[in-house]
């Protein structure tokens, strides 16, 4: 239950893009096209899927006040947290240069379109955000930072899916000429944003919210899907 | 002005109006918007990129021979992260408070795409001075609209500039708010800094219409 919880607070109420702003640089840049939007979601996913159990361990083991006990008695009292950035990105650079490398390999045409992007995902701020939030919310288990890692990553790949397909459609609108790209993207992100503050009382409400959360895992499962799908491809690959 | 060629003083204001780093090169977004309820917190914000950028700048610059292009990502995100690490533990010593209220959007400088993306199109093909320039400039340019988003945030949502109620006190029924006046609560919700933002580009946009996009 604590983990359909998280996972469901991390797509929905605490969604990186609509919540906490996280990301926005490619999701604004990459958003133009639902096909590129796709595959950078799918990497996105994919990365913090991976990302955010293994900070979750560094900082476990090396970073906390008191960590490093399992080195012997001396070391129990020291407290490496000032270097968490530090490890953090590092950890998230080289899992980055290896999605790129797999992406490379296995499908050039969605390297060719993720373009100068795919280096970016290591200066995504989701992904280090992802881990940041992970340590300072204090998330328990591993179990528990992993869900919280594929929902954030699938609230992310949510939101840029979602943009990329008002984008097309909007171009057709007559959008006043000063707003258009960048300018009503931004306003419509803002509306999205006050739509997704509905999402806040998801978890704490009684009985009847019930039917509504049955309902938001039905449309759920296909992304859902996805990922294991993704999951299963890279364990392949892999 | 001895000390700046015309040049160099371009590189200063150019990224201030029209190449600002947000509004037209669409860098550093993310904690653009987190974290301007405030005006305090906008003004730290942007003085800590501020000397990341720039000191950044000078040293990728200084290295940019000898970095092999192949690994030059990772090369640049310890830089950053050393230097973030600096400014966080120097906000936690010199003021905790404001620490605790920019959370992990201090850590967040390290991923943010101005830096990253001013070290690739700028540092790696200049020299150390000219760099430094590039850095201030953009980082005012990028501290330019954070000012502005937190002063409007902070104005309308909670009557204040700073902390000080420059608008009369809600409680007792001072100044504007004897009118009749009330704050928009709604202004200090996260999704009005984007709709903020996106009437910034608008009014801009509108003032030089070079700047227009296609849709």
């Amino acid at each position: 239950m604590e983990y359909i919880e998280l996972f469901f607070k991390s797509i929905f109420i605490d969604n990186m893009v609509f919540a906490t702003f996280l990301g926005m640089c490619s999701y604004l840049a990459v958003s133009k096209k639902v096909s590129t939007a796709v595959g950078l979601g799918a990497a996105v996913v994919f990365v913090m899927l991976i990302t955010v159990p293994l900070n979750w361990l560094l900082d476990q083991y090396i970073l906390q006040p008191g960590a490093l006990k399992w080195l012997g008695a001396e070391y129990a009292d020291y407290d490496l947290s000032f270097l968490s950035f530090i490890l953090f990105i590092a950890t998230i650079a080289t899992m980055v240069q290896l999605v790129e490398i797999i992406v490379e390999k296995f499908s050039p045409s969605l390297y060719n379109s993720l373009g100068i992007f795919l280096p970016l995902i290591a200066v995504n701020c989701a992904i280090l955000g992802g881990s940041l939030f992970m340590q300072s919310r204090e998330i328990p288990t591993l179990g528990l930072a992993t869900v919280y890692g594929v929902g954030s990553g699938i609230g992310w790949f949510l939101a840029i899916l979602a943009i990329a397909a008002i984008r097309e459609k909007i171009r057709y609108s007559n959008v006043p000429p000063a707003l258009r790209g960048l300018g009503i993207t931004f306003i419509i992100t803002g509306l999205m944003a006050i739509g997704f503050m509905s999402f806040g009382g998801m978890l704490t409400g009684g009985d009847e919210e019930g039917a509504k959360e049955e309902k938001t895992v039905k449309v759920e499962t296909p992304e859902a899907d996805n990922v294991k799908e993704l999951a299963n491809n890279t364990k392949e690959i892999n | 002005m001895a000390l700046l060629s015309k040049k160099d003083t371009k590189l200063i204001t150019d990224p201030l109006l029209d190449n600002n780093p947000i509004t037209i090169q669409v860098l550093g977004i993310c904690s653009a918007l987190a974290i301007t309820a405030q005006l305090k917190a906008s003004i730290v914000m942007a003085l800590s990129v501020m000397a990341v950028l720039a000191i950044g700048n000078v040293v990728i610059s200084l290295m940019r021979n000898i970095i092999p292009s192949k690994i030059r990502i990772i090369v640049q995100l310890v830089v950053v992260a050393a230097l973030v690490i600096i400014v966080d533990q120097v906000l936690k010593a010199f003021s905790y408070e404001l620490s605790k209220t920019l959370s992990v959007f201090v850590g967040l400088i390290i991923t943010n795409c101005i830096i990253m993306g001013r070290f690739e199109a700028f540092a790696l093909a200049n020299g150390p001075w000219k760099s430094f320039l590039d850095g201030i400039g953009n980082a005012a340019g990028y501290g330019l609209i954070l000012v502005i988003v937190g002063f409007f945030r902070e104005l309308l949502g909670s009557g204040t500039l700073l902390g000080f109620k420059v608008l009369g006190d809600p409680i007792e029924k001072t100044g504007l708010y004897a009118l009749g006046y009330e704050n928009n609560g709604f202004m200090l919700l996260s999704p009005m800094a984007l709709i903020v933002v996106g009437i910034i580009i608008w009014v801009q946009r509108s003032r030089n219409e070079a700047l227009i996009e296609d849709h």
